[in-house]
């Protein structure tokens, strides 16, 4: 016995949206997941950076939160705003607009673990549109604590 | 050609089904869960809740505090959420009295997600010299366990399993002396 054509198509529908929603699901939260290995830079090798001297120092720039920063950031980061939030992302572009598009950049949150980070992302992609070439995102796994500061890394409080 | 296309739709959708599995079980398995490094009194705060009314930490002596650090822009800490609302429901006859403290840079966000999320346990507004006290809260979410005597019994950095939580509320519920009433 034939199904009417509706009933027919249920199914299919069901499978479609199902698998739709996967698929935002997998978007969603792997964000921070999606940027290629080639732009970030490690913590080891951000403080190899800094302290060689011998390289140009980057602009570095925290994306995330302020009581985070407030607590412990990097030092001469600078504060922009979560690049999850346009007025956050608009501030990221103002700060940055006016620089040749060869600066070296690092941009960093530490907010969340790494699969779940809102703001790097969005900060990331917000430069390569604007055209800059040498920027890089700096990787931490699980939050600026564990993997920064509780590693011995410089840190510097307040505003 | 029918047949392929719907082999291939269920291959997909068993995939990410798995994917969406493994994920969940990543997350609710924690990033890491550290010992009980010291026994100390939770350091004490007086906070604005989301009616601007100050919430002093040290009211609540005699109950089981979960202090949860948390924003409503960290994933993780939105989906602890829930849990949480379910555990306060559950316990706070025996004495359970779960606190968020908010890292977001205002309350208006959170009050629109405490309402949305009908959230039943007080909000306040931490801030950078709160996360200090408690030993920095430099990643979220963070949630301390608070004995009845007012010490710090457990702290999870990362997202936790709910039944991780669970299983330490009801030890510190039945352990201590009988709850009593916060000073308000």
């Amino acid at each position: 016995m034939s199904l009417p054509n509706k009933s027919r198509h249920a199914p299919f529908l069901l499978l479609f949206g199902t698998v739709a929603f996967a698929a935002a699901q997998l978007a969603l939260a792997y964000q921070a997941s999606l940027i290629p290995s080639s732009r970030l830079i490690s913590p080891d090798e951000l403080v190899k950076i800094l302290k060689s001297g011998k390289s140009e120092s980057p602009l570095m720039i925290q994306v995330g939160s302020h009581v985070l920063y407030s607590q412990a950031h990097i030092p001469g980061s600078e504060y922009i705003g979560p690049a999850s939030s346009g007025n956050g992302l608009q501030a990221l572009q103002k700060r940055v607009e006016s620089l040749p598009r060869n600066k070296f950049i690092v941009l960093y949150c530490g907010c969340c673990p790494w699969d779940h980070c809102p703001n790097v992302k969005p900060a990331d992609d917000a430069l390569h549109a604007m055209g800059f070439s040498n920027v890089k995102v700096l990787y931490i796994a699980n939050n600026f604590g564990a993997d920064w500061v509780d590693k011995g890394f410089p840190v510097a409080k307040g505003d | 050609m029918k047949k392929g296309i719907l082999r291939g739709l269920a291959l997909i959708s068993v995939v990410a089904g798995l994917y969406l599995l493994l994920r969940h079980q990543r997350v609710s398995g924690g990033q890491r869960e550290t010992e009980i490094r010291e026994q100390s009194l939770a350091p004490d705060f007086s906070l604005p809740d989301l009616t601007g009314q100050q919430l002093r930490l040290s009211s609540y002596r005699g109950k089981v505090v979960l202090l949860d650090f948390w924003a409503t822009w960290c994933d993780p800490c939105r989906e602890e959420i829930p849990r949480f609302i379910e555990l306060q429901k559950k316990y706070a006859s025996q004495g359970l009295q779960i606190i968020g403290a908010s890292m977001d840079d205002g309350p208006e966000p959170v009050r629109k997600f405490s309402q949305r999320f009908k959230m039943n346990f007080p909000v306040v507004m931490g801030n950078a010299k709160t996360g200090e006290l408690y030993g920095g809260v430099l990643g979220l979410p963070i949630a301390f366990l608070i004995g009845r005597d007012g010490r710090i019994r457990a702290k999870h950095i990362g997202p936790t399993n709910i039944s991780v939580f669970e299983r330490e509320i009801v030890n510190l519920l039945r352990s201590g002396t009988p709850s009593r009433s916060p000073s308000s």
